[in-house]
């Protein structure tokens, strides 16, 4: 499914040849299958999905953005569309389209200590629910979808964020990685202030 | 006496200081970021009343009979495009009473029907009926009851205007040499084909709409507001993209142009040299590996100018009062309150282009809005409080006021300096004076 990245490509925290018309396919057909009807999951399923959003979370919740980054994939996607439930990625702009190497620098720049929108940072906590889960069946990634709310408090404001996430989470050999988190805004198309926070 | 005492004291509109004392050669009082009333008249007289506004890109109503609901200050408006495709623009409010007849941002319709009595109108205005016309006597003449039609709408090449003042100047008059300005953007676009087709990003801060304004022609901040961006950009070594705005700008290249009425642009392309420079020099953006090897072998010796296509056009330029160029964005001032704002950022694709370029240029319009943009609007909340406090009065552009050898009028008349002069801010503010005091200053 993937293209061959060239050697000097591989490392995708400072290169990006992986995202071609192909990968754009592949985003298009997970992000449709994220949102079709899937059949009920086994309890055991159910659980480890959960408990992995309720890990993912506590890593964003506490700031530990760098642990963060390392659960994603070196082809992951951090993606938070304009468009409710996405929209066309080739043809409209994102909130966050961020590959490995974007991503990266996101995480770079939130730890720099000169972001103005972040001095003094976001304080978060979310809560997630409406876990499901199924398998990709022409990958064998892990699927899961889930409502969420996160609260916010910065700068004397506390803001409420409702959507929902899907995640296809990829087996390593330390555990589930993310290949894809996907965002969905409840409002993503319409006003938002300082929308820099991590979701 | 100080200025400020009436405003603490609170004060009728028959006692508020005069505009003319509030805008000085070097600075404005704080009262014009702060102050409802200034604000309400703005919303009258510089958004529409007595001056253009900028509403929509043509691209947004690709077809006869399309429509996009938008605000004109603070009315809200329908721009429509008639079965002919003139465009109009009317008061999104029932002549009846009151209510808004438009409730979707954009789409294809011949008529409006009121939702609340179902009172039915063209998409030029005219009313084309009532329920139960018995109702109203005979001497009811449909033609009084048409919608509110904004006096006049005009497009230069694709960008909307309307304003509500019959003897406003003709649009490209009031756009003057800003019109040059727009046809090097546009014509950057093979074809001049430029298409607003993806969701905007619509961002929001809590600090008056002139924040923006005064921000987007301003050249002394990208090295101090935007540190955290240019630090970011050195992750990987090197990035040359913005970080002249952080070596010495007074002495580099750049240049800062006043094209009157209000409007200015800042030129950041004389950091560049010749084709393939504004991609050589951009922060890597998504996928940008993988599109330059394809471009390049497909398209040889056309791949430099490609591929330049996916960067920013390296000009600010800014129109008075709400509409804003930067990179290959076009962004909408829309005040919301004294105190809060919408900055819409409408991306742009572009015709006869591969497909692979547009998608390279989403990806190149998310960066800014990510990583630059939110600096300068937590900034322009903190300058908002930093204004509550009103003994301190003014706010000051007096950067590059009498100091020699920075401002030169050029051939065709137009004033410039070096891009950290703040006279974009003195410029625009002898416009908003006009505009708000009939028969002002000049």
């Amino acid at each position: 499914m993937s293209t061959e990245i060239p050697s000097r490509f591989a490392d995708t925290s400072s290169w990006s040849y992986h995202i071609g018309n192909d990968y754009y396919r592949e985003l298009s057909r997970q992000s449709e299958l994220l949102r079709e009807d899937w059949p009920e999951s086994t309890t055991d399923e159910l659980s480890r999905a959960t408990s992995f959003l309720a890990g993912e979370a506590r890593l964003v919740d506490e700031g530990r953005f760098n642990d963060w980054l390392e659960l994603f994939t070196d082809d992951c996607l951090y993606w938070v569309p304009v468009t409710p439930g996405g929209g066309e990625p080739t043809v409209e702009v994102s909130h966050a389209f961020d590959d490995r190497r974007r991503l990266t620098d996101r995480v770079y720049w939130l730890r720099t200590g000169l972001a103005f929108c972040q001095i003094p940072a976001s304080r978060t906590r979310r809560v997630i629910g409406n876990v499901e889960t199924t398998v990709d069946p022409s990958t064998g990634d892990r699927l899961v979808r889930s409502n969420f709310v996160v609260h916010e408090f910065r700068a004397g404001v506390t803001k409420i964020y409702p959507g929902w996430y899907g995640h296809v989470l990829r087996s390593s050999s330390d555990g589930w990685r993310i290949r894809l988190k996907q965002v969905n805004l409840l409002d993503s198309d319409q006003l938002h202030e300082n929308l820099t926070l991590v979701f | 006496m100080t200025l400020q005492h009436d405003a603490v004291a609170g004060r009728s509109a028959a006692i508020r200081p005069d505009l003319r004392a509030l805008v000085r050669d070097d600075r404005v009082h704080r009262t014009l970021y702060t102050d409802p009333e200034i604000f309400a008249e703005e919303m009258v007289k510089i958004f529409g009343g007595r001056s253009w506004v900028y509403l929509a890109h043509e691209s947004q109503l690709p077809e006869p009979n399309s429509f996009l609901s938008v605000r004109m200050g603070l009315r809200p408006v329908i721009v429509t495009r008639d079965r002919a495709g003139a465009l109009h623009t009317v008061f999104n409010r029932c002549s009846h009473r009151g209510a808004t007849l438009c409730r979707e941002q954009s789409g294809v319709a011949k008529s409006f029907q009121c939702p609340y009595h179902g009172w039915t109108f063209r998409n030029t205005g005219e009313l084309v009926g009532t329920p139960w016309p018995q109702g109203y006597g005979e001497d009811f003449d449909r033609g009084e009851f048409g919608l509110h039609k904004v006096a006049r709408t005009e497009s230069y090449r694709g960008f909307v205007f309307a304003t509500l003042n019959e003897s406003a100047p003709a649009l490209t008059d009031w756009l003057g040499p800003a019109t040059g300005w727009l046809d090097y953007w546009i014509d950057r676009a093979p074809g001049g084909e430029v298409l607003v087709r993806s969701g905007a990003h619509r961002m929001g801060y809590r600090g008056n709409w002139k924040l923006a304004y005064d921000n987007a022609g301003d050249g002394y901040h990208p090295a101090f507001s935007h540190r955290s961006l240019l630090e970011m950009a050195s992750r990987m070594g090197e990035s040359k993209d913005m970080a002249y705005f952080g070596r010495s700008p007074d002495e580099g290249p750049m240049r800062t142009y006043m094209l009157g009425n209000g409007h200015s642009v800042i030129d950041q392309r004389p950091n560049y040299e010749g084709p393939g420079s504004f991609w050589a020099n951009q922060r890597p953006q998504p996928g940008r590996e993988r599109v330059e090897e394809y471009i390049r072998a497909e398209y040889g010796a056309d791949a430099d100018r490609l591929l330049d296509l996916c960067v920013g056009s390296q000009i600010n330029l800014s129109i008075f009062p709400n509409l804003l160029i930067i990179g290959n964005q076009i962004q909408v001032v829309e005040p919301l309150a004294v105190d809060s704002t919408q900055l819409s950022w409408h991306a742009t694709s572009i015709g006869g282009v591969p497909p692979e370029i547009n998608t390279m240029r989403m990806r190149t319009q998310e960066d800014f809005p990510a990583f630059g943009e939110p600096d300068d609007q937590a900034n322009f909340e903190e300058v908002q409080r930093g204004l509550a406090a009103p003994e301190a009065e003014w706010v000051f552009a007096n950067r590059g006021l009498n100091v020699p050898g920075w401002q030169e009028v050029g051939p065709d008349g137009v004033v410039s300096s070096t891009a950290t002069d703040e006279l974009h801010m003195r410029h625009y503010y002898a416009t908003w004076l006009d505009l708000m005091t009939p028969g002002g200053v000049r």
